[in-house]
């Protein structure tokens, strides 16, 4: 599994800029909330993930996602993480790496060096707040437009925003 | 008093080939067979004399020959043509080739920077540059990193080399260089990383720094005296430190990163400033002065002359760069030189370039809906303010809002993207762009060096209109009116050239070179080259013939907004995805295609 998150991530470096057809080697079990821990949910594995209600109402991590990854990461990667002329689609990357690889390469950036002016960099984002206070948030939201659960554009409806959610943000942004 | 002699010989010496520098580039770019600066001439026109390819026979142009950049990325700008030499750039890393034009394009010279990779992530919106510079047998080449080199045109050997900013906190460059006089003249970029935006001014010849001034801050740093000026009035003192709340102006961005122009009668250069940082309104209460304003300084000693502020307290990232064209018209009978300028807000204004009075300012898309308009009473005290519609400002609607239907998106009626304009027809030809937005501002903390910006956006065609993402129009900046559009499935990004020959181009996403009447819009000829187009469209003259060149390779905050296709939330899920995507039509690329009429 971890293999296949990295191998893929690393082809994504290369595609222009959309078009990633490997999600069924996404593991169910990565996906399926187990739990849910005031407004946050988690896979049996402890991995945060979404949920999607019938009627559509997602948790408010996949909706506070929406809007982080839109503020800080889609000058790069592109609107709704489908990718850009400048960064690859990384919608399918969260559905595949594992949860703790992402938060590495967000945290510490990544270098592909190649010919030809072709670098892809992805910045350290360890020392901003406006990224790293809702990793989570921009995790889940991407792992669900990986795993095909949540449309393009901004979700609809949303559960509320839990009193422990707003007190952890609070903390983290300071 | 021997350090007092050497000055002042130093200053003569100085003063001698000053003139001869200016002389000869003001030369090369009044010979119609050169294509000597970025932006055709100091006036921005984009016109070129050359009327061998014209209305009658454009639509025989093959493609003559072609070039690869070696370089995947948004190719902006164009080539520069010198005595029989092109000088052709790249993205990110900033190769600059120079090919003999007299022996089939073979290479001269390449240069190739090394720069720090670290620089490519903290370049908003991709690794573009709008090309290299020529003047007094120099090219000029201002990095990503903002290192400025200057060459030998000869050889490509460094002459000299300078830094003007640190990618560290977030300052990287994107633009071209104004050589003018004895002085290279620059930007700077980095308005979503919360830099303090300015121009600075290099000696020609050593590449020392002669001024610097910035678009915020207090006095001595903007470069402001009692006679600086805002619609005929004097500014006063702290104009700007007064518009901000604490010392957020220290980050408040007003980037530089536009195409500039220069009047040398009057001595002055024009040039308009970028968003205040951060995208969120609420946290930077008061007009955010001198952000999105278009400036007017004093080429010698960066003294601004005259200021004016289009967009107060900006709300939705209308940066103020677009390119300032200069022409000399008839407005009521009465001959004057003007300025004319089209804004990202969507308004296109007209002034008096010598006073700074504003004559005219209306839209140029007719679904421009944040603002009624401007208050063009010189009594009111709102004179020169846009009157802000309350139910599209982000501000008056508030953080964690999702204020929606804004029109335009936030890339503008028009980004960087330059107009040109045809004297003989009196008319300018603007690439523009017909999208809107969403736009929801929220809270964020700034970090050095990391992007700061404070809204969520989403972007998607101009609703009930022809559902493309884009108008090519001609526009008359003494009525206000538009002549006539041409509706384009996605957003116009290249760069427009007007010619004699009643013919104007300009490129397309999707990748086409595109040959217009200049006075109807008709479709005269059309070429798919191998990428999307964000360049800008030249033409030159060798061996006694027309040629005409474009960059193709997308990629920039188009190939970014539009790769994937746009949305609309507000249409309903049946919609969603439903618009065209330009990876349907292109793929990256890095080409010069040059094109001319058969033998």
């Amino acid at each position: 599994m971890k293999l296949t998150g990295r191998i893929l991530a690393l082809c994504l470096a290369t595609g222009f800029p959309i078009g990633i057809s490997a999600e069924e080697k996404i593991d169910p079990a990565n996906l399926e909330a187990a739990y849910s821990e005031d407004g946050r949910y988690y896979t049996a594995d402890d991995v945060p993930t979404y949920n999607i209600a019938e009627d559509g109402t997602v948790d408010w991590l996949t909706y506070s996602g929406f809007r982080r990854y839109h503020s800080e990461c889609h000058v790069c990667h592109g609107p709704e993480g489908e990718g850009s002329t400048y960064a690859p689609a990384i919608k399918s990357a969260a559905a595949l790496m594992d949860y703790y690889d992402f938060l590495e390469v967000v945290t510490n950036g990544r270098k592909v060096v190649k010919a030809g002016g072709q670098d892809s960099v992805m910045p350290a984002f360890g020392e901003n707040p406006n990224v790293m206070c809702y990793l989570d948030d921009i995790y889940v939201y991407l792992k669900a437009r990986g795993a095909d659960v949540v449309e393009r554009g901004r979700p609809a409806k949303k559960e509320a925003k839990s009193d422990v959610i707003r007190e952890d943000e609070n903390a983290c942004l300071g | 008093m021997k350090r007092l002699l050497l000055l002042t010989s130093g200053m003569a010496l100085a003063a001698g080939s000053m003139a001869l520098a200016n002389d000869g580039l003001v030369a090369e770019m009044g010979d119609p067979s050169q294509w000597a600066i970025q932006t055709g001439d100091y006036k921005n026109q984009r016109f070129s004399q050359l009327d061998q390819i014209n209305a009658d026979n454009v639509g025989d142009l093959q493609v003559a020959w072609t070039f690869s950049t070696g370089v995947l990325r948004g190719h902006e700008g164009s080539p520069l043509v010198v005595d029989d030499v092109m000088y052709v750039h790249t993205p990110f890393p900033n190769i600059v080739y120079a090919l003999d034009l007299a022996n089939d394009g073979k290479i001269l010279w390449k240069y190739e920077p090394k720069q720090d990779p670290d620089v490519i992530p903290v370049m908003c919106c991709d690794t573009v540059n709008r090309g290299v510079a020529y003047a007094e047998g120099k090219i000029f080449l201002h990095q990503a990193d903002t290192k400025i080199v200057a060459l030998d045109a000869k050889t490509g050997e460094i002459a000299w080399e300078a830094v003007n900013g640190d990618p560290s906190i977030g300052e990287t460059n994107t633009a071209t260089v104004l050589p003018v006089k004895d002085k290279i003249i620059v930007g700077i970029s980095g308005g979503e990383f919360g830099v303090q935006g300015h121009v600075t001014a290099y000696d020609m010849n050593t590449g020392e720094q002669v001024w610097r001034g910035y678009s915020v801050g207090p006095d001595d740093q903007l470069i402001f005296d009692e006679n600086t000026t805002a619609l005929g009035k004097p500014v006063g003192p702290d104009s700007s430190l007064n518009s901000w709340e604490g010392e957020q102006w220290k980050i408040g961005g007003g980037t530089t990163w536009g195409w500039y122009a220069a009047d040398l009668d009057e001595n002055l250069m024009y040039y308009g400033t970028g968003n205040p940082s951060t995208w969120n309104p609420a946290q930077r209460p008061g007009d955010n002065k001198w952000s999105m304003t278009i400036f007017a300084r004093d080429i010698d000693t960066g003294l601004t002359k005259w200021v004016y502020q289009m967009t107060p307290h900006d709300e939705w990232d209308y940066d103020g760069v677009n390119e300032m064209i200069l022409t000399e018209q008839e407005v009521d009978g009465v001959e004057r030189k003007l300025l004319t300028h089209f804004d990202r807000n969507g308004l296109a204004y007209t002034m008096d370039r010598v006073s700074g009075e504003l004559l005219v300012a209306e839209k140029y898309d007719p679904v421009v809906n944040w603002t009624t308009g401007v208050d063009m009473d010189p009594e009111s005290e709102n004179y020169g303010r846009p009157a802000v519609v309350a139910q599209y400002s982000t501000e008056q609607n508030g953080e964690d809002v999702n204020s929606t239907g804004i029109c335009p998106a936030a890339l503008g009626t028009k980004d960087q993207q330059p107009a040109a304009y045809s004297p003989e027809t009196e008319l300018f030809y603007v690439p523009t762009n017909h999208v809107c937005m969403d736009y929801e501002p929220f809270r964020v903390s700034y970090t050095a060096g990391q992007p700061y910006v404070g809204a969520t956006l989403s972007m998607y065609p101009a609703p009930d209109s022809h559902g493309g993402m884009g108008n090519f129009i001609a526009w008359d900046n003494v009525n206000g009116e538009i002549k006539w559009s041409i509706p384009e499935q996605f957003s116009v990004w290249s760069g427009a050239l007007a010619t004699s020959g009643d013919v104007v181009f300009y490129g397309t996403l999707e990748g086409y070179l595109k040959a217009v009447h200049a006075e109807t819009g008709e479709e005269l000829y059309k070429f798919k080259t191998p990428s999307g187009i964000i360049g800008n469209v030249m033409t030159y003259e060798s061996g006694g013939k027309q040629y005409v060149g474009i960059l193709s390779g997308i990629g920039g905050w188009a190939g970014i907004g539009l790769a994937a296709g746009l949305t609309n939330p507000n249409d309903g899920l049946g919609a969603v995805g439903g618009y065209a995507a330009l990876s349907d039509y292109t793929a990256l690329g890095g080409q010069l295609t040059v094109f001319a009429l058969p033998d």
